[in-house]
Protein backbone atom coordinates (compact mmCIF):
# COMPACT_ATOMS: atom_id res chain seq x y z
CA UNK A 1 0.00 0.00 0.00
CA UNK A 2 2.26 2.79 0.98
CA UNK A 3 4.97 1.32 -2.14
CA UNK A 4 1.81 2.09 -4.09
CA UNK A 5 1.84 5.82 -2.83
CA UNK A 6 5.09 6.80 -3.50
CA UNK A 7 5.26 4.87 -7.21
CA UNK A 8 2.27 7.40 -7.72
CA UNK A 9 3.96 10.54 -6.60
CA UNK A 10 6.88 9.93 -8.22
CA UNK A 11 5.17 9.09 -11.56
CA UNK A 12 3.21 11.96 -11.33
CA UNK A 13 6.61 14.05 -10.38
CA UNK A 14 8.07 12.96 -13.87
CA UNK A 15 5.36 13.51 -15.58
CA UNK A 16 5.10 17.03 -14.70
CA UNK A 17 9.19 17.45 -15.06
CA UNK A 18 8.14 16.70 -19.06
CA UNK A 19 7.58 20.44 -19.50
CA UNK A 20 10.49 21.62 -17.81
CA UNK A 21 12.29 19.27 -20.16
CA UNK A 22 10.86 20.42 -22.77
CA UNK A 23 11.57 23.74 -22.70
CA UNK A 24 15.42 22.96 -21.64
CA UNK A 25 15.74 20.76 -24.91
CA UNK A 26 13.86 23.01 -26.69
CA UNK A 27 16.09 25.91 -25.89
CA UNK A 28 18.88 24.01 -26.19
CA UNK A 29 18.43 22.51 -29.51
CA UNK A 30 17.65 25.89 -31.06
CA UNK A 31 20.79 27.55 -29.59
CA UNK A 32 22.96 24.30 -30.48
CA UNK A 33 21.17 24.26 -34.26
CA UNK A 34 21.33 28.24 -34.51
CA UNK A 35 24.75 29.53 -33.27
CA UNK A 36 26.72 27.62 -36.30
CA UNK A 37 25.96 30.13 -38.70
CA UNK A 38 26.77 32.67 -36.63
CA UNK A 39 30.34 31.40 -36.77
CA UNK A 40 30.13 30.43 -40.38
CA UNK A 41 29.16 33.56 -42.04
CA UNK A 42 29.58 36.03 -39.33
CA UNK A 43 27.55 37.77 -36.32
CA UNK A 44 27.25 41.47 -38.34
CA UNK A 45 27.29 39.95 -41.94
CA UNK A 46 24.32 37.88 -41.07
CA UNK A 47 22.33 40.28 -38.62
CA UNK A 48 22.90 43.26 -40.14
CA UNK A 49 23.65 42.18 -44.00
CA UNK A 50 20.50 43.51 -46.32
CA UNK A 51 21.12 41.23 -49.14
CA UNK A 52 19.37 37.77 -49.24
CA UNK A 53 21.07 35.42 -52.05
CA UNK A 54 21.82 32.00 -50.29
CA UNK A 55 21.89 30.10 -53.66
CA UNK A 56 24.05 32.58 -55.57
CA UNK A 57 26.99 31.34 -56.47
CA UNK A 58 29.09 33.60 -54.35
CA UNK A 59 25.92 33.71 -51.38
CA UNK A 60 25.12 36.06 -48.98
CA UNK A 61 23.17 35.22 -46.00
CA UNK A 62 21.75 39.31 -44.56
CA UNK A 63 19.06 38.78 -42.21
CA UNK A 64 18.25 42.07 -41.46
CA UNK A 65 15.49 43.34 -43.65
CA UNK A 66 13.57 39.50 -42.34
CA UNK A 67 14.01 41.02 -38.68
CA UNK A 68 13.33 44.22 -38.91
CA UNK A 69 10.22 42.97 -41.32
CA UNK A 70 8.91 40.72 -38.13
CA UNK A 71 9.23 43.99 -35.82
CA UNK A 72 7.08 46.80 -38.47
CA UNK A 73 4.92 43.73 -38.91
CA UNK A 74 4.08 43.04 -35.66
CA UNK A 75 4.20 46.67 -34.17
CA UNK A 76 1.79 47.79 -37.37
CA UNK A 77 -0.55 45.11 -36.94
CA UNK A 78 -0.93 45.83 -32.90
CA UNK A 79 -1.18 49.64 -33.49
CA UNK A 80 -4.56 48.65 -35.53
CA UNK A 81 -5.14 45.74 -33.50
CA UNK A 82 -5.10 47.05 -29.91
CA UNK A 83 -7.43 50.32 -30.24
CA UNK A 84 -10.17 47.79 -31.91
CA UNK A 85 -9.54 45.19 -29.03
CA UNK A 86 -9.48 47.09 -26.57
CA UNK A 87 -13.07 48.94 -27.74
CA UNK A 88 -14.57 45.57 -28.17
CA UNK A 89 -13.80 44.40 -24.69
CA UNK A 90 -15.33 47.87 -23.28
CA UNK A 91 -18.06 46.71 -25.50
CA UNK A 92 -18.78 43.37 -23.88
CA UNK A 93 -17.96 44.18 -20.42
CA UNK A 94 -19.58 48.01 -20.08
CA UNK A 95 -21.70 49.23 -22.93
CA UNK A 96 -23.43 46.15 -24.41
CA UNK A 97 -26.43 45.42 -23.37
CA UNK A 98 -26.70 41.51 -22.36
CA UNK A 99 -28.05 39.78 -24.92
CA UNK A 100 -25.85 41.95 -27.44
CA UNK A 101 -22.70 40.81 -25.19
CA UNK A 102 -23.92 37.32 -25.00
CA UNK A 103 -23.53 37.38 -29.30
CA UNK A 104 -19.87 39.18 -29.42
CA UNK A 105 -18.23 37.54 -26.63
CA UNK A 106 -18.61 34.30 -28.44
CA UNK A 107 -18.13 35.11 -32.10
CA UNK A 108 -14.75 36.48 -30.56
CA UNK A 109 -13.95 33.21 -29.33
CA UNK A 110 -14.81 31.57 -32.41
CA UNK A 111 -12.33 34.04 -34.35
CA UNK A 112 -9.95 32.85 -32.32
CA UNK A 113 -10.86 28.86 -33.62
CA UNK A 114 -10.32 29.74 -36.60
CA UNK A 115 -7.39 27.93 -38.51
CA UNK A 116 -4.39 29.92 -39.49
CA UNK A 117 -4.41 28.27 -43.29
CA UNK A 118 -8.02 29.50 -43.47
CA UNK A 119 -6.99 32.94 -42.88
CA UNK A 120 -4.14 32.47 -45.06
CA UNK A 121 -6.17 31.04 -48.20
CA UNK A 122 -9.04 33.84 -47.71
CA UNK A 123 -6.39 36.61 -47.16
CA UNK A 124 -4.85 35.51 -50.77
CA UNK A 125 -8.48 35.26 -52.14
CA UNK A 126 -9.37 38.78 -50.84
CA UNK A 127 -7.19 41.04 -49.15
CA UNK A 128 -4.94 40.60 -52.36
CA UNK A 129 -6.72 41.32 -55.41
CA UNK A 130 -7.85 44.48 -52.85
CA UNK A 131 -3.94 45.34 -52.78
CA UNK A 132 -3.33 45.11 -55.97
CA UNK A 133 -6.06 47.21 -57.03
CA UNK A 134 -4.12 50.09 -54.73
CA UNK A 135 -1.02 49.16 -55.42
CA UNK A 136 -2.04 49.84 -59.36
CA UNK A 137 -3.62 53.27 -58.35
CA UNK A 138 -1.14 54.34 -56.23
CA UNK A 139 1.89 53.25 -58.27
CA UNK A 140 0.39 54.08 -61.82
CA UNK A 141 2.77 56.31 -62.86
CA UNK A 142 6.17 54.88 -61.32
CA UNK A 143 8.86 53.36 -63.51
CA UNK A 144 10.81 51.77 -60.15
CA UNK A 145 7.81 49.94 -58.00
CA UNK A 146 7.71 45.77 -58.25
CA UNK A 147 4.43 45.16 -58.14
CA UNK A 148 3.93 42.54 -56.20
CA UNK A 149 -0.25 41.65 -57.47
CA UNK A 150 -0.85 41.96 -53.72
CA UNK A 151 1.01 39.87 -51.83
CA UNK A 152 2.37 42.45 -49.48
CA UNK A 153 3.44 43.67 -46.23
CA UNK A 154 0.26 45.59 -45.99
CA UNK A 155 -1.81 42.53 -46.44
CA UNK A 156 0.50 40.55 -43.53
CA UNK A 157 -0.44 43.54 -41.41
CA UNK A 158 -4.06 43.42 -41.65
CA UNK A 159 -4.43 39.51 -41.11
CA UNK A 160 -2.24 39.77 -38.18
CA UNK A 161 -4.43 42.14 -37.11
CA UNK A 162 -7.18 40.44 -37.25
CA UNK A 163 -5.86 37.04 -35.44
CA UNK A 164 -4.65 39.50 -32.75
CA UNK A 165 -7.66 40.34 -32.02
CA UNK A 166 -9.23 37.77 -30.26
CA UNK A 167 -6.26 37.43 -27.82
CA UNK A 168 -6.72 41.13 -26.98
CA UNK A 169 -10.17 41.26 -26.43
CA UNK A 170 -10.25 38.33 -24.24
CA UNK A 171 -7.60 39.36 -21.62
CA UNK A 172 -8.83 42.83 -21.65
CA UNK A 173 -12.17 41.60 -21.20
CA UNK A 174 -11.37 39.70 -18.42
CA UNK A 175 -9.46 42.23 -16.42
CA UNK A 176 -11.63 45.32 -17.43
CA UNK A 177 -14.40 42.94 -15.21
CA UNK A 178 -12.10 42.61 -12.13
CA UNK A 179 -11.70 46.31 -12.16
CA UNK A 180 -14.11 46.85 -8.49
CA UNK A 181 -17.32 47.99 -8.81
CA UNK A 182 -17.23 49.91 -6.29
CA UNK A 183 -13.97 52.60 -8.11
CA UNK A 184 -17.04 52.52 -10.87
CA UNK A 185 -19.88 53.46 -8.74
CA UNK A 186 -17.54 56.19 -6.99
CA UNK A 187 -17.07 57.59 -10.01
CA UNK A 188 -20.41 57.51 -11.57
CA UNK A 189 -21.56 59.60 -8.38
CA UNK A 190 -19.51 62.27 -8.50
CA UNK A 191 -21.06 63.16 -11.67
CA UNK A 192 -18.56 61.64 -14.68
CA UNK A 193 -20.28 60.06 -17.08
CA UNK A 194 -20.03 56.60 -18.36
CA UNK A 195 -17.72 57.20 -21.20
CA UNK A 196 -15.11 59.70 -18.84
CA UNK A 197 -15.90 56.74 -16.22
CA UNK A 198 -14.27 53.91 -18.32
CA UNK A 199 -11.59 55.81 -20.13
CA UNK A 200 -10.35 57.80 -16.84
CA UNK A 201 -11.33 55.22 -13.94
CA UNK A 202 -12.03 51.83 -15.38
CA UNK A 203 -9.05 51.19 -17.94
CA UNK A 204 -6.60 52.79 -16.28
CA UNK A 205 -7.11 50.55 -12.94
CA UNK A 206 -7.38 47.52 -16.14
CA UNK A 207 -4.03 48.66 -17.56
CA UNK A 208 -1.52 45.98 -16.22
CA UNK A 209 -4.17 43.43 -17.36
CA UNK A 210 -4.18 45.05 -20.72
CA UNK A 211 -0.80 45.40 -20.91
CA UNK A 212 -0.62 41.22 -20.52
CA UNK A 213 -3.23 41.41 -23.50
CA UNK A 214 -1.37 43.72 -25.35
CA UNK A 215 1.93 41.59 -25.07
CA UNK A 216 0.41 38.09 -25.61
CA UNK A 217 -0.95 39.87 -28.96
CA UNK A 218 2.66 40.49 -29.91
CA UNK A 219 3.89 37.18 -29.14
CA UNK A 220 0.71 35.32 -31.35
CA UNK A 221 1.80 38.55 -34.08
CA UNK A 222 5.85 37.14 -34.02
CA UNK A 223 4.79 33.72 -33.98
CA UNK A 224 2.39 33.49 -36.97
CA UNK A 225 3.49 31.77 -39.65
CA UNK A 226 1.07 30.51 -42.08
CA UNK A 227 -0.90 32.34 -42.57
CA UNK A 228 1.25 35.47 -43.59
CA UNK A 229 3.17 33.33 -45.67
CA UNK A 230 0.06 32.76 -47.86
CA UNK A 231 -0.51 36.90 -48.21
CA UNK A 232 2.82 38.84 -47.83
CA UNK A 233 4.76 37.67 -50.67
CA UNK A 234 7.59 35.21 -51.19
CA UNK A 235 10.93 38.03 -51.30
CA UNK A 236 13.09 39.61 -48.97
CA UNK A 237 12.77 43.24 -48.95
CA UNK A 238 12.72 46.48 -46.89
CA UNK A 239 9.32 46.43 -44.47
CA UNK A 240 7.69 48.64 -46.82
CA UNK A 241 3.88 49.03 -47.09
CA UNK A 242 3.71 47.42 -50.90
CA UNK A 243 6.96 45.12 -50.69
CA UNK A 244 6.73 41.83 -51.32
CA UNK A 245 8.40 40.49 -47.79
CA UNK A 246 9.69 37.93 -45.54
CA UNK A 247 9.21 37.40 -42.13
CA UNK A 248 11.44 35.58 -39.69
CA UNK A 249 8.69 32.59 -39.80
CA UNK A 250 7.95 32.94 -43.25
CA UNK A 251 11.34 32.67 -44.41
CA UNK A 252 11.79 29.27 -42.09
CA UNK A 253 8.60 27.75 -43.63
CA UNK A 254 9.32 28.87 -47.71
CA UNK A 255 12.82 27.35 -47.82
CA UNK A 256 13.18 24.87 -45.08
CA UNK A 257 12.02 22.63 -47.22
CA UNK A 258 14.19 22.99 -49.98
CA UNK A 259 17.77 24.56 -48.31
CA UNK A 260 21.10 22.49 -47.32
CA UNK A 261 24.12 23.61 -45.99
CA UNK A 262 24.75 26.95 -44.44
CA UNK A 263 21.70 28.02 -45.87
CA UNK A 264 20.08 25.48 -44.00
CA UNK A 265 21.88 26.54 -40.76
CA UNK A 266 20.86 30.35 -41.22
CA UNK A 267 17.40 29.20 -41.75
CA UNK A 268 17.97 27.90 -38.02
CA UNK A 269 19.69 31.13 -36.92
CA UNK A 270 16.26 32.49 -38.45
CA UNK A 271 15.23 30.52 -36.26
CA UNK A 272 16.71 31.31 -33.27
CA UNK A 273 16.33 35.16 -33.21
CA UNK A 274 12.31 34.54 -33.22
CA UNK A 275 13.19 32.20 -30.37
CA UNK A 276 14.89 34.76 -28.47
CA UNK A 277 12.26 37.19 -29.37
CA UNK A 278 9.75 35.09 -27.70
CA UNK A 279 11.58 34.07 -24.95
CA UNK A 280 11.79 37.84 -23.85
CA UNK A 281 7.90 38.13 -24.06
CA UNK A 282 7.81 35.42 -21.77
CA UNK A 283 10.05 36.99 -18.92
CA UNK A 284 8.02 40.23 -19.96
CA UNK A 285 4.32 38.25 -19.12
CA UNK A 286 5.71 36.51 -16.32
CA UNK A 287 7.38 39.79 -14.71
CA UNK A 288 3.38 41.31 -15.69
CA UNK A 289 2.14 38.74 -13.79
CA UNK A 290 3.95 38.95 -10.55
CA UNK A 291 2.82 42.79 -10.77
CA UNK A 292 -0.79 42.17 -11.06
CA UNK A 293 -0.56 39.75 -8.16
CA UNK A 294 0.75 42.21 -6.21
CA UNK A 295 -1.13 44.95 -6.83
CA UNK A 296 -4.24 42.40 -6.26
CA UNK B 1 -26.76 75.31 -16.42
CA UNK B 2 -28.84 72.30 -17.10
CA UNK B 3 -31.03 70.63 -14.24
CA UNK B 4 -29.57 67.32 -12.87
CA UNK B 5 -32.77 65.30 -13.77
CA UNK B 6 -31.83 66.24 -17.42
CA UNK B 7 -29.56 64.17 -19.21
CA UNK B 8 -27.23 65.81 -21.51
CA UNK B 9 -25.10 63.89 -23.91
CA UNK B 10 -21.75 64.85 -24.85
CA UNK B 11 -21.05 64.62 -27.88
CA UNK B 12 -17.48 63.54 -27.30
CA UNK B 13 -19.31 61.05 -25.57
CA UNK B 14 -21.87 59.82 -28.37
CA UNK B 15 -18.64 59.72 -30.81
CA UNK B 16 -16.98 57.10 -28.23
CA UNK B 17 -20.22 55.12 -28.41
CA UNK B 18 -20.19 55.31 -31.96
CA UNK B 19 -16.52 54.08 -32.31
CA UNK B 20 -17.26 50.97 -29.43
CA UNK B 21 -20.07 49.87 -31.62
CA UNK B 22 -18.52 49.98 -34.79
CA UNK B 23 -15.57 48.07 -33.57
CA UNK B 24 -17.85 45.36 -31.92
CA UNK B 25 -19.89 44.89 -34.67
CA UNK B 26 -16.46 44.12 -36.91
CA UNK B 27 -15.42 41.03 -35.03
CA UNK B 28 -19.05 39.76 -35.79
CA UNK B 29 -19.03 40.79 -39.03
CA UNK B 30 -15.44 39.33 -39.23
CA UNK B 31 -16.75 35.84 -38.14
CA UNK B 32 -20.09 35.73 -39.81
CA UNK B 33 -18.01 37.05 -43.40
CA UNK B 34 -15.52 34.30 -43.24
CA UNK B 35 -18.53 31.25 -42.34
CA UNK B 36 -20.32 32.71 -45.26
CA UNK B 37 -17.42 33.41 -47.94
CA UNK B 38 -15.83 30.16 -47.12
CA UNK B 39 -19.53 28.17 -47.41
CA UNK B 40 -20.06 30.03 -50.58
CA UNK B 41 -16.91 28.97 -52.32
CA UNK B 42 -16.49 25.39 -50.78
CA UNK B 43 -19.52 24.21 -50.17
CA UNK B 44 -20.39 23.23 -53.84
CA UNK B 45 -16.57 21.02 -53.68
CA UNK B 46 -17.28 18.92 -50.80
CA UNK B 47 -19.26 15.32 -52.00
CA UNK B 48 -18.91 11.67 -51.38
CA UNK B 49 -16.10 11.87 -53.54
CA UNK B 50 -14.73 14.43 -52.34
CA UNK B 51 -14.52 13.51 -48.39
CA UNK B 52 -13.89 9.18 -49.28
CA UNK B 53 -11.39 9.48 -52.29
CA UNK B 54 -8.24 10.09 -52.79
CA UNK B 55 -6.55 12.66 -55.01
CA UNK B 56 -5.52 10.82 -58.35
CA UNK B 57 -4.09 12.27 -61.22
CA UNK B 58 -4.50 9.24 -63.03
CA UNK B 59 -8.34 8.95 -62.39
CA UNK B 60 -8.95 12.47 -62.32
CA UNK B 61 -10.04 12.47 -58.76
CA UNK B 62 -9.69 14.98 -55.80
CA UNK B 63 -10.15 13.55 -52.38
CA UNK B 64 -9.19 14.35 -48.93
CA UNK B 65 -9.73 10.90 -47.03
CA UNK B 66 -6.06 10.14 -46.93
CA UNK B 67 -5.96 13.37 -45.12
CA UNK B 68 -9.00 12.96 -43.02
CA UNK B 69 -7.23 9.70 -41.80
CA UNK B 70 -4.31 11.78 -41.14
CA UNK B 71 -5.77 13.82 -38.76
CA UNK B 72 -7.46 11.37 -36.65
CA UNK B 73 -4.07 9.62 -36.62
CA UNK B 74 -2.33 12.20 -35.12
CA UNK B 75 -5.39 13.78 -33.05
CA UNK B 76 -5.78 10.03 -31.17
CA UNK B 77 -2.41 9.60 -30.48
CA UNK B 78 -1.32 12.80 -29.57
CA UNK B 79 -4.40 12.52 -26.98
CA UNK B 80 -3.21 9.14 -25.88
CA UNK B 81 0.45 10.48 -24.70
CA UNK B 82 -0.84 13.89 -23.94
CA UNK B 83 -3.60 13.40 -21.49
CA UNK B 84 -1.84 11.21 -19.19
CA UNK B 85 0.75 13.72 -18.87
CA UNK B 86 -0.86 16.57 -18.31
CA UNK B 87 -3.52 15.61 -16.22
CA UNK B 88 -0.61 14.18 -14.11
CA UNK B 89 1.02 17.25 -14.29
CA UNK B 90 -2.08 19.34 -12.67
CA UNK B 91 -2.30 16.44 -9.91
CA UNK B 92 1.73 16.84 -8.95
CA UNK B 93 1.18 20.48 -8.88
CA UNK B 94 -2.36 20.46 -7.12
CA UNK B 95 -2.12 17.90 -4.96
CA UNK B 96 1.21 16.62 -3.66
CA UNK B 97 3.66 19.63 -4.55
CA UNK B 98 4.39 22.09 -1.82
CA UNK B 99 5.42 25.45 -2.64
CA UNK B 100 8.88 26.11 -3.82
CA UNK B 101 11.09 26.60 -6.77
CA UNK B 102 10.68 23.48 -8.04
CA UNK B 103 6.86 24.28 -8.80
CA UNK B 104 7.45 27.49 -9.91
CA UNK B 105 9.83 26.14 -12.07
CA UNK B 106 7.32 23.96 -13.22
CA UNK B 107 4.55 26.43 -13.55
CA UNK B 108 7.07 28.63 -15.88
CA UNK B 109 7.75 25.85 -17.92
CA UNK B 110 4.10 25.35 -18.74
CA UNK B 111 3.82 29.11 -19.31
CA UNK B 112 6.67 29.36 -21.49
CA UNK B 113 6.07 26.06 -23.32
CA UNK B 114 2.31 27.65 -24.02
CA UNK B 115 3.91 31.12 -25.15
CA UNK B 116 6.17 29.42 -28.18
CA UNK B 117 4.97 29.81 -31.56
CA UNK B 118 4.18 26.39 -33.21
CA UNK B 119 6.57 27.12 -36.22
CA UNK B 120 9.09 26.56 -33.12
CA UNK B 121 7.08 23.12 -32.07
CA UNK B 122 8.04 22.41 -36.23
CA UNK B 123 11.80 23.27 -36.15
CA UNK B 124 12.67 21.15 -32.93
CA UNK B 125 10.19 18.64 -33.60
CA UNK B 126 12.24 18.51 -37.23
CA UNK B 127 15.60 18.52 -35.54
CA UNK B 128 14.86 16.03 -32.59
CA UNK B 129 12.33 13.53 -33.44
CA UNK B 130 12.65 13.66 -36.97
CA UNK B 131 16.36 14.09 -37.30
CA UNK B 132 18.04 12.59 -33.76
CA UNK B 133 15.94 10.01 -32.99
CA UNK B 134 15.74 9.32 -36.76
CA UNK B 135 11.84 9.36 -37.52
CA UNK B 136 11.89 11.16 -40.01
CA UNK B 137 8.62 13.00 -41.46
CA UNK B 138 6.12 10.57 -40.25
CA UNK B 139 2.72 10.70 -38.41
CA UNK B 140 4.92 9.85 -35.19
CA UNK B 141 7.16 13.00 -35.10
CA UNK B 142 4.21 15.18 -35.61
CA UNK B 143 1.87 13.41 -33.03
CA UNK B 144 5.27 13.72 -30.33
CA UNK B 145 6.00 17.42 -31.33
CA UNK B 146 2.20 18.24 -30.93
CA UNK B 147 2.38 16.25 -27.54
CA UNK B 148 4.80 19.19 -25.99
CA UNK B 149 2.73 21.81 -27.90
CA UNK B 150 -0.65 20.63 -25.87
CA UNK B 151 0.72 19.60 -22.28
CA UNK B 152 0.37 23.30 -20.79
CA UNK B 153 -3.60 23.21 -22.10
CA UNK B 154 -4.66 19.97 -20.79
CA UNK B 155 -2.70 20.40 -17.58
CA UNK B 156 -3.93 24.15 -17.09
CA UNK B 157 -7.49 22.90 -17.43
CA UNK B 158 -6.94 19.69 -15.26
CA UNK B 159 -5.43 22.12 -12.57
CA UNK B 160 -8.22 24.54 -12.53
CA UNK B 161 -10.81 21.83 -12.40
CA UNK B 162 -8.71 20.33 -9.69
CA UNK B 163 -8.88 24.03 -7.93
CA UNK B 164 -12.92 23.53 -7.65
CA UNK B 165 -12.73 20.08 -5.99
CA UNK B 166 -13.98 21.28 -2.08
CA UNK B 167 -11.56 20.58 0.42
CA UNK B 168 -13.86 18.69 2.58
CA UNK B 169 -13.88 15.53 -0.31
CA UNK B 170 -9.81 15.63 0.33
CA UNK B 171 -10.05 15.66 3.67
CA UNK B 172 -13.25 13.08 4.28
CA UNK B 173 -11.54 10.64 1.65
CA UNK B 174 -8.38 10.63 3.97
CA UNK B 175 -9.80 10.51 6.92
CA UNK B 176 -11.79 7.39 6.29
CA UNK B 177 -8.22 6.03 5.95
CA UNK B 178 -8.00 6.19 2.04
CA UNK B 179 -4.16 6.51 0.86
CA UNK B 180 -3.63 9.91 -1.33
CA UNK B 181 -3.21 7.93 -4.72
CA UNK B 182 -6.23 6.05 -4.10
CA UNK B 183 -8.89 9.66 -2.50
CA UNK B 184 -7.21 11.08 -6.31
CA UNK B 185 -8.72 8.11 -8.40
CA UNK B 186 -11.75 7.70 -6.77
CA UNK B 187 -12.78 10.82 -5.96
CA UNK B 188 -10.88 13.74 -7.23
CA UNK B 189 -10.05 12.66 -10.82
CA UNK B 190 -13.87 12.20 -11.42
CA UNK B 191 -15.08 15.06 -9.67
CA UNK B 192 -12.56 16.71 -12.11
CA UNK B 193 -13.61 14.77 -15.04
CA UNK B 194 -15.64 18.01 -16.71
CA UNK B 195 -12.92 19.88 -16.52
CA UNK B 196 -10.38 17.20 -18.06
CA UNK B 197 -12.73 16.40 -20.80
CA UNK B 198 -12.41 20.73 -21.62
CA UNK B 199 -9.52 20.72 -21.64
CA UNK B 200 -8.90 17.40 -24.22
CA UNK B 201 -11.59 18.91 -26.27
CA UNK B 202 -9.92 22.48 -26.62
CA UNK B 203 -6.45 20.39 -27.49
CA UNK B 204 -8.39 18.62 -30.29
CA UNK B 205 -9.12 21.99 -31.62
CA UNK B 206 -5.65 23.26 -31.91
CA UNK B 207 -4.46 20.27 -33.55
CA UNK B 208 -7.28 20.20 -35.87
CA UNK B 209 -5.86 23.75 -37.06
CA UNK B 210 -2.67 23.03 -36.65
CA UNK B 211 0.08 23.40 -39.36
CA UNK B 212 3.05 25.20 -39.22
CA UNK B 213 4.18 22.45 -36.60
CA UNK B 214 3.19 19.83 -38.59
CA UNK B 215 4.56 21.02 -42.11
CA UNK B 216 8.50 20.20 -41.19
CA UNK B 217 7.25 16.86 -38.67
CA UNK B 218 4.44 15.05 -40.33
CA UNK B 219 5.02 15.68 -43.79
CA UNK B 220 2.66 16.18 -46.62
CA UNK B 221 1.33 12.62 -48.10
CA UNK B 222 -2.38 12.52 -49.13
CA UNK B 223 -2.69 8.43 -49.65
CA UNK B 224 -4.66 5.61 -47.69
CA UNK B 225 -2.56 2.97 -45.98
CA UNK B 226 -3.16 -0.49 -47.50
CA UNK B 227 -5.77 -2.17 -45.82
CA UNK B 228 -4.99 -4.76 -43.38
CA UNK B 229 -4.22 -4.29 -39.49
CA UNK B 230 -0.17 -4.06 -40.25
CA UNK B 231 0.05 -1.38 -42.84
CA UNK B 232 -2.94 0.20 -40.40
CA UNK B 233 0.04 0.48 -37.95
CA UNK B 234 2.99 0.93 -40.04
CA UNK B 235 1.00 4.03 -41.27
CA UNK B 236 2.51 5.75 -38.16
CA UNK B 237 6.16 5.72 -39.37
CA UNK B 238 5.22 7.05 -42.86
CA UNK B 239 4.72 10.53 -43.60
CA UNK B 240 1.03 11.82 -43.34
CA UNK B 241 -0.55 15.60 -43.75
CA UNK B 242 -3.47 16.96 -42.10
CA UNK B 243 -6.31 18.62 -43.89
CA UNK B 244 -4.25 22.02 -43.06
CA UNK B 245 -1.61 21.45 -44.23
CA UNK B 246 -3.11 20.08 -47.34
CA UNK B 247 -4.77 23.10 -47.70
CA UNK B 248 -1.61 25.15 -47.53
CA UNK B 249 -0.75 22.97 -50.66
CA UNK B 250 -3.85 23.19 -52.56
CA UNK B 251 -4.10 27.17 -52.30
CA UNK B 252 -0.25 27.26 -53.20
CA UNK B 253 -0.93 25.32 -56.25
CA UNK B 254 -3.47 27.09 -57.28
CA UNK B 255 -6.20 24.66 -56.57
CA UNK B 256 -8.53 27.10 -54.81
CA UNK B 257 -11.38 25.00 -54.94
CA UNK B 258 -9.98 21.81 -52.94
CA UNK B 259 -8.93 24.48 -50.79
CA UNK B 260 -12.12 25.62 -49.78
CA UNK B 261 -13.51 22.37 -49.76
CA UNK B 262 -11.46 21.27 -47.28
CA UNK B 263 -11.74 24.62 -45.27
CA UNK B 264 -15.27 24.09 -45.00
CA UNK B 265 -14.59 20.37 -43.09
CA UNK B 266 -12.28 22.56 -41.05
CA UNK B 267 -14.78 24.75 -40.34
CA UNK B 268 -17.19 22.62 -39.95
CA UNK B 269 -15.11 20.67 -37.45
CA UNK B 270 -13.67 23.73 -35.65
CA UNK B 271 -17.25 25.21 -34.74
CA UNK B 272 -18.42 22.10 -33.72
CA UNK B 273 -15.82 21.72 -31.14
CA UNK B 274 -16.36 25.09 -30.07
CA UNK B 275 -20.10 24.38 -29.14
CA UNK B 276 -19.13 21.31 -27.77
CA UNK B 277 -16.70 22.81 -25.30
CA UNK B 278 -19.82 25.34 -24.09
CA UNK B 279 -22.33 22.53 -24.14
CA UNK B 280 -19.73 21.41 -21.46
CA UNK B 281 -19.21 23.96 -19.48
CA UNK B 282 -22.77 24.71 -19.57
CA UNK B 283 -23.72 21.18 -18.16
CA UNK B 284 -21.41 21.17 -15.13
CA UNK B 285 -21.55 25.00 -14.61
CA UNK B 286 -17.81 24.21 -13.73
CA UNK B 287 -16.36 27.13 -15.77
CA UNK B 288 -19.23 29.09 -16.65
CA UNK B 289 -19.81 30.29 -12.46
CA UNK B 290 -16.48 32.31 -12.37
CA UNK B 291 -17.66 34.72 -14.82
Amino acid sequence: MRKGETIAKYIFLVCAVVAILAVFSITGYMIYKGTPALGSVGVTELLFGTEWAPTAKDPSYGIFYIILTSIVGTAAALLIGVPIGVLTAVFIAEVAPKPLAAVVQPAVELLAAIPSVIYGLLGKMILNPLMYKLELLIFADSTTHKYTGGANLLSAILVLAIMTLPTIINITTSSIKAVPASMKSASLAVGATRIQTIFKVIIPAAKSGIMTGVVLGVGRALGEAMAINMVAGGAVNIPLPFNSVRFLTTQVVSEMAYSSGVHRQVLFTVGLVLFVFIMIINLLLAKLKKKGEVEA
Amino acid sequence: MTSITQRKRHPKDVMMYIAIYFCAALSVFLLLGIIIYVLMKGIGQVNWQFLTGVTSILKGTVGIAGNILNTLYIIVLTMLIATPIGVGAAVYLNEYAKPGKLVSLIEFATETLSGIPSIIFGLFGMMFFGETLGLSYSILTGTFTLVLMVLPLITRNTQEALKTVPDSYRSGAIGLGTGKWYMIRTILLPSAMPGIITGVILAIGRIVGESAALLFTAGSSGLLPAKGIEPFFHKMLESGGTLTIQLYLSASKGEFGAAFGIAVVLLVIVLGINFATKALAKKFDVNAKKD
